[in-house]
């Protein structure tokens, strides 16, 4: 039950987290016509945070050596 | 041999591949190997969230406001996160309650209304009819434009015509295969594998299709990602793409895409569907919720850099953004690479369709048209099944065509992205009725009925009505005045409101009345016995105790077999015995079908209808079989009262009950102790009563010999005289003695406390009991000191003592050769007497009684002694008197030497 209620709580500190991350006033940071590695820093911000946040995901949804008995 | 045939001919062959794979899962489904057992079918099925608007339509937001068409992909991302328990939560009670479909959730949770199930479905063919439209026009569309592209020769002349237009006949196929696959059974909480299989098929297709794509416009048409850029900051129109300038409404619209997003992907009705009635094992959210945002990433890579690629290529030609994703690859001369993508695209739409009118008929079969034929025909009796069948098959037929007529109305008048974000907007006015209902047990059905019908009511005026405006379907003054000329219902700027985009203004309105009102109204209403039960049924979903409040909604009377034929009319009489059996089986009852059938058959047979024909319609139909009174309602709001307060009450209950036992436990110590004294009392009393007995008998006894015998001789007379006067003495001593205990215990005795000397006492008291001694013939020896020994004590009190203790050894002392010697005891705080007796001595185990009440007694009666030694009290009273003056008294003796009484008072300050 406590690996639950702790995994719940990361999930809902995740999604707050990514709330925050992708909109104002985080997003006007990277609103700019400037490139990284020949990229638009908005467009990869976006799809890094992205990538980053099904990383955080998974992690979180990973089965523990508690509950894989 | 022409495109505008081959195209078409390869549609057809597609759906034919489709069927193929449908009808394979469904054959691996009954032949007990399921494909749809599997977390990555599940995600997959959950990508009908991608459908053609966001295969064509995505590329053509992306074309006019760069990054604005990512809110629609990244509320998914950033819900998934939380679907491990919201989505769990809601799988798992519409799993418990045989919910088949989004109206049915609301209905069911909010007291089994028909009315609400009616008005969500009615909602949701107003909000999705053009959605399907849409999906319609994007095959149409994208066949249109592939055709003429490939081939030049053909003048684009407007529409076909209905039967020559390939839209019509993709429709139709797709009403086939839905009624193939999507209504084979009944009972909907069944799955449809062979549908949800062919849709993760379809799923693989379209990402497989757009990433080609993309990948060739990016490193195929351009030199890679860097290229690509960097020719678009090169061109001033465009470089505004790559930041927030070019999102309409900007940061706040942003935020209320992503929002209607959030709503959207877990309640348009076909992700509904994928999500939770399609849903084998909540196992599989775990994987869901990150590879569905995986999905969703991997989709949206190549979105800009084809929008952007567009942008540079058509600059000039007027192309529709739309359709780059066609138009790219035929320009780049990859006519196979445009047919794939065209099929993705296909893929893309139909899956959508397929499933959304799958999900849809379910709705308005259960929720919409059988309340109303089972109310205006419940007198009817035949087999039910074959013609709910029927009527979702018809449903399904009906709503294809209706999708299609509204494509066929809506002509040219709109772009892809704006009537799918309506949609969104429509459905997520679910989501205050089904995410707040789902934690808040004190939502009310009227509070959920005014929360939809204001957000719809909203939602119709600020962006329904004005898109018919914009349409030019009703009058253009309707946006720019307001209806009937009144600015401040102006759909777009409702009461002067201006600051938002259209869309965040309709989301904003609406959200704020439907959340409002149902927030408002339910801490006003008071819900009724059903809803009650529905409520903490859905909300205490995972709470064991708390569950199973169904078994109250039924307290009428129905026999058994009433009750498995109603079942028979709707699931068939075969599967309706079967269940039966299971059940009764289950719970190991033997039943006979004119047994009155108990409350939680009668709720099993109710889920089992659900599962078939909607909550609403279940309840209505059951309760025409309940005879007598449906609800005991007193009843039932007792149990809930109890049954939602459980939890609180459990933990008051156990420090109640830990509270409890202590006190049980000092109550029966204090219990045992009084059963203690009361078993001393009842000894001390009958004791006493023996003892006074005894001199009386023996009183009586001569007393009477001397009446009855005058001639008696005078030496006998005597002698019996005396026996008389000295048991009438012990008694007199005896009665004394009881009444000093009595008092000294009950603590009335008086004491008069002097300065005495002990010796001086001792002397007073050998020779009051010198007497004893002489006749007895025993010696008694006291070597006083020359000092007197002075004390604070009551004078009379310690020669009682001291006569009681002389007494005692000179009792027990044999006449001629007894000796009884009174020696001095000191110590540094205490002085005090010792007798000694040369008398039988007292047995070892007998030495901490002989200060007990009446002890002595028994011990002289074990001796076998005629007469009593004493009364038994003396002792008892000196420990009494000397334990009150501080001190302590004890006994040494051995068996055959003699015993030594001693006695020691605490020294007084001034005494020598």
């Amino acid at each position: 039950m406590t690996i639950k209620k702790q995994r719940k709580e990361r999930l809902v500190v995740l999604i707050v987290l990514g709330v925050l991350a992708i909109n104002f006033p985080m997003l006007s940071l990277f609103s700019q016509p400037r490139t990284v590695w020949g990229i638009p820093v908005l467009w990869l911000y976006l799809f890094l945070f992205w990538l980053g946040f099904v990383v955080m995901i998974a992690l979180v949804m990973r089965r523990g050596p508690a509950e894989r008995s | 041999m022409g495109w505008q045939w081959i195209v078409p001919i390869v549609s057809v062959l597609y759906l034919g591949l489709l069927f193929a794979v449908a009808y394979h899962a469904d054959r691996r489904a009954s032949a007990g190997r399921s494909l749809v057992n599997n977390p990555t079918i599940y995600t997959l099925s959950i990508a009908v969230y991608c459908t053609s608007w966001t295969y064509y339509g995505s590329v053509g937001r992306a074309a006019e406001t760069g990054i604005g068409f990512l809110p629609i992909f990244l509320g998914p991302t950033l819900i998934a996160a939380i679907w491990w328990f919201l989505l769990g939560k809601i799988i798992a009670i519409s799993k418990v309650n045989h919910i088949t479909s989004i109206a049915d959730f609301i209905s069911s949770r909010y007291g089994k209304s028909p009315l609400l199930g009616g008005l969500v479905t009615l909602f949701v063919v107003i909000g999705i009819m053009p959605y399907i439209a849409l999906q319609l026009k994007a095959v149409a569309v994208s066949l249109d434009v592939l055709v003429h592209h490939l081939d030049q020769e053909l003048s684009w002349d407007g529409p076909a015509a209905p039967w020559s237009d390939t839209a019509l006949y993709v429709a139709m196929i797709l009403a086939l295969f839905s009624i193939l696959f999507g209504t084979r059974h009944l009972d909907a909480s069944e799955r449809h594998e062979g549908m949800v299989t062919a849709i993760a098929f379809e799923s693989l297709v379209k990402l497989g299709a757009f990433l080609f794509v993309g990948l060739f416009v990016t490193y195929g048409l351009f030199d890679g990602f860097g290229d690509l850029f960097r020719r678009t900051l090169a061109d001033p129109q465009l470089r505004r793409l790559m930041t927030f300038e070019a999102m309409p409404g900007g940061y706040v619209s942003w935020f209320s895409m992503t929002l209607l997003a959030m709503m959207a992907v877990m309640f348009l009705p076909r992700q509904f569907q994928v999500l939770v009635v399609e849903n084998v094992n909540p196992a599989h959210i775990r994987q869901a919720s990150w590879l569905f945002p995986l999905y969703l990433l991997a989709f949206n890579l190549f979105v800009l850099p084809i929008a952007l690629a567009g942008r540079l290529i058509f600059a000039g030609q007027g192309m529709d953004p739309d359709t780059y994703v066609l138009t790219l690859p035929i320009h780049g001369d990859q006519v196979w690479l445009a047919l794939f993508v065209y099929l993705g695209g296909l893929s893309a739409a139909t899956s959508m369709v397929i499933v959304e009118v799958i999900a849809m008929s379910t709705m308005v079969s259960n929720d919409l048209i059988l309340p109303l034929l089972l109310r205006f025909r419940s007198a009817f009796r035949e087999d039910l099944s074959g013609m709910i069948l029927t009527l979702r098959r018809g449903i399904i037929v009906v709503l294809m065509l209706l999708g299609y007529l509204y494509f066929r109305l809506l002509g040219e008048s709109h772009t892809l992205v704006s009537i799918g974000i309506i949609s969104f907007a429509a459905v997520a006015q679910f989501a205050p009725p089904i995410l707040i209902g789902i934690y808040w047990q004190g939502v009310s059905r009227r509070a959920a009925l005014a929360g939809l019908v204001a957000g719809f009511a909203v939602w119709t005026h600020t962006l329904l009505l004005a898109s018919f405006a914009k349409s030019g379907w009703i009058a253009e003054s309707f946006l720019t005045h307001g209806p009937w000329g009144m600015a401040w219902l102006k759909p777009q700027a409702l009461f002067g409101l201006t600051v938002f985009d259209p869309i965040t203004h309709s989301v904003f309105w609406s959200m704020l009345a439907n959340t409002g009102l149902l927030v408002l109204v339910s801490l006003f209403d008071r819900q009724n016995a059903v809803e009650q039960i529905q409520a903490l049924n859905f909300v205490n979903v995972f709470e064991k105790g708390a569950r199973g409040g169904n078994e109250y909604l039924w307290s009428g009377f129905v026999s058994v077999g009433d009750l498995k034929k109603l079942l028979a009319r709707f699931i068939g009489p075969i599967q309706a015995e079967l269940d039966f059996a299971n059940y009764l089986q289950h719970r190991l009852l033997k039943l006979d079908e004119m047994a009155q059938a108990p409350a939680h058959l009668v709720a099993f047979a109710e889920k089992r209808l659900t599962g078939a024909i909607g909550s609403a319609s279940a309840r209505v139909m059951v309760s025409s079989v309940v005879k007598g009174e449906e609800l005991d309602l007193h009843g039932v709001m007792r149990i809930l009262d109890e049954t939602s307060q459980v939890i609180e009450y459990s933990q008051r209950l156990e420090l109640k009950s830990r509270q409890l036992e202590a006190a049980t436990r000092q109550l029966q110590e204090a219990n045992e102790r009084l059963q203690e004294l009361d078993r001393l009392k009842d000894e001390f009393i009958s004791t006493v009563s023996h003892e006074l007995r005894t001199p009386l008998t023996s009183i009586r006894a001569f007393s009477e010999i001397l009446r009855d015998n005058e001639e008696m001789e005078a030496g006998d007379r005597r002698r019996f005289t005396e026996i008389i006067i000295k048991e009438a003495e012990r008694l007199t001593r005896l009665v004394n003695q009881i009444l000093d205990l009595a008092r000294i215990e009950s603590g009335k005795m008086e004491w008069h406390v002097s300065r005495v000397d002990l010796v001086e006492l001792m002397r007073d008291a050998m020779d009051a009991i010198l007497q004893l001694f002489q006749n007895k013939s025993v010696r008694l020896i006291f070597h006083s000191p020359e000092q007197p020994v002075m004390l604070l004590a009551d004078r009379d009190k310690i020669i009682q003592v001291m006569i009681n203790l002389l007494s005692n050894a000179v009792k027990f002392c044999e006449s001629g050769i007894g000796v009884v010697e009174v020696q001095m005891r000191a110590t540094p705080e205490e002085v005090g007497m010792a007798v000694v007796d040369n008398g039988p001595g007292i047995p070892e185990e007998d030495l901490e009684k002989v200060f007990e009440k009446f002890h002595q007694v028994h011990q002289a009666r074990d001796e076998g002694r005629d007469v009593p030694l004493g009364t038994g009290l003396g002792l008892t009273i000196c420990q009494r008197i000397i334990e009150r003056h501080q001190g302590r008294i004890w006994v040494e003796s051995r068996l055959g030497q003699g015993a030594t009484f001693t006695f020691l008072l605490p020294r007084d300050g001034k005494s020598a």
